[in-house]
């Protein structure tokens, strides 16, 4: 499959789990450094991989980096006022962002994996260091979290 | 009351188009920075159709008629068995051509002037035959046994229909220059009707 296809196919997915795990700035990011890493590795990627699961490993090392880098310079954290490249988040989905950004990390990866990347939860569980069945309850508890955190929600 | 699943799900799954193509375009710039696309790839209207150009770190390696339904991830996926998969959308590297090609359709260009990569033209004959073209001159036309003798194998006329039909780069390398003895246009990648229009193109330029 050329690259582009690739990208075509799985770049949403890919930026779901990024805006899950990050700010928006560094979501996109953490996007393009997963795809342009991605692109490097392609041509030695076994021809019945999983791509999904594939580009969600790969995203996830650069959220942590990411995270690391912002840790040491906790400026580069801040979420700026206008994204250079996309309008700001409505207000209520940039909230919920921020909600799934603040779940434990173990939620946090889960949600983002199995329901926003449409991952079973084996891959999940193979991509966390988890088990299928704890990744399967963090899902639930984290989607529990942002249900009551939704606008409009209350407990 | 708490909100649904579908609820928060929807919010969180809202993809936003123009900022996925943003992403996409400074991917591909990125990529070209960084060496890794082993084929760039533009399409372009015509008045021949939709024509996709690649072009490799060496040159234009292809044009290809991408008219037709799925015409062009066929040709992508042609591309990337040939070539390598590292191939993404990406101006950059095809301005010159998509520049040219609009000239040369305005009746305002006769030559190309742009770096080929013939990797995809396998076989001395092939190459031999898709050298010989150039000579023929815009606005002019040749048969298929003119070009067989020309490149000194009289006899390989049906050889020579082969090697036009599997030109992977026409317009750029004139095929549809060589036409049959009896002056009717042949056979053509991008239909009879193509080359008809594009002799008729030269002629009247």
């Amino acid at each position: 499959m050329p690259f582009e296809a690739v990208v075509q196919l799985h770049g949403p997915a890919i930026l779901r789990v990024c805006l899950a795990l990050l700010p928006r700035q560094d979501a996109e990011d953490a996007w393009s450094e997963t795809f342009l890493s991605a692109l490097g590795a392609y041509p030695d990627l076994p021809i019945d991989a999983n791509v999904q699961a594939w580009l969600v490993t790969i995203a996830k090392h650069k959220a942590i980096d990411r995270h690391r880098t912002a840790a040491r310079a906790p400026e580069l954290a801040a979420d700026p006022p206008d994204s250079a490249v996309a309008p700001a988040d409505p207000l209520e989905h940039a909230d919920l962002r921020a909600a799934v950004r603040s779940l434990p990390a173990a939620q946090r990866e889960a949600v983002a994996f199995h329901y926003l990347a449409d991952l079973p939860y084996a891959d999940v569980a193979a991509i966390t260091g988890s088990t299928e069945a704890a990744s399967r309850r963090a899902a639930a508890d984290g989607m529990r979290t942002l249900r009551r955190r939704f606008p409009g929600g209350s407990d | 009351m708490a909100a649904t699943d579908e609820q928060v799900l929807s919010a969180l799954r809202s993809d936003d188009a123009a900022e996925l193509l943003a992403l996409r375009l400074r991917l591909a710039e990125s990529a070209e920075r960084a060496g890794t696309l082993d084929v760039a790839y533009v399409t372009m209207e015509s008045p021949v159709g939709l024509l996709l150009l690649a072009a490799t770190g060496r040159g234009i390696a292809r044009v290809a008629f991408a008219g037709d339904d799925g015409g062009v991830d066929a040709v992508l996926t042609a591309l990337a068995a040939r070539l390598g998969p590292r191939i993404l959308r990406s101006a950059a590297r095809l301005d010159d051509a998509t520049v040219q090609l609009s000239e040369y359709f305005a009746g305002a260009r006769r030559e190309f002037d742009l770096p080929l990569d013939l990797t995809l033209a396998v076989g001395a004959f092939r190459r031999d035959v898709l050298g010989a073209l150039p000579s023929i001159a815009y606005g002019a036309t040749a048969s298929y046994a003119e070009v067989a003798r020309s490149t000194g194998r009289p006899l390989a006329v049906r050889a020579v229909g082969t090697a036009c039909a599997l030109n992977p780069l026409p317009l750029l390398i004139p095929c549809h220059r060589v036409v049959r003895s009896d002056g009717t246009p042949g056979s053509y990648a991008g239909g009879p009707e193509a080359k008809r229009r594009l002799l008729d193109l030269e002629s009247a330029a």
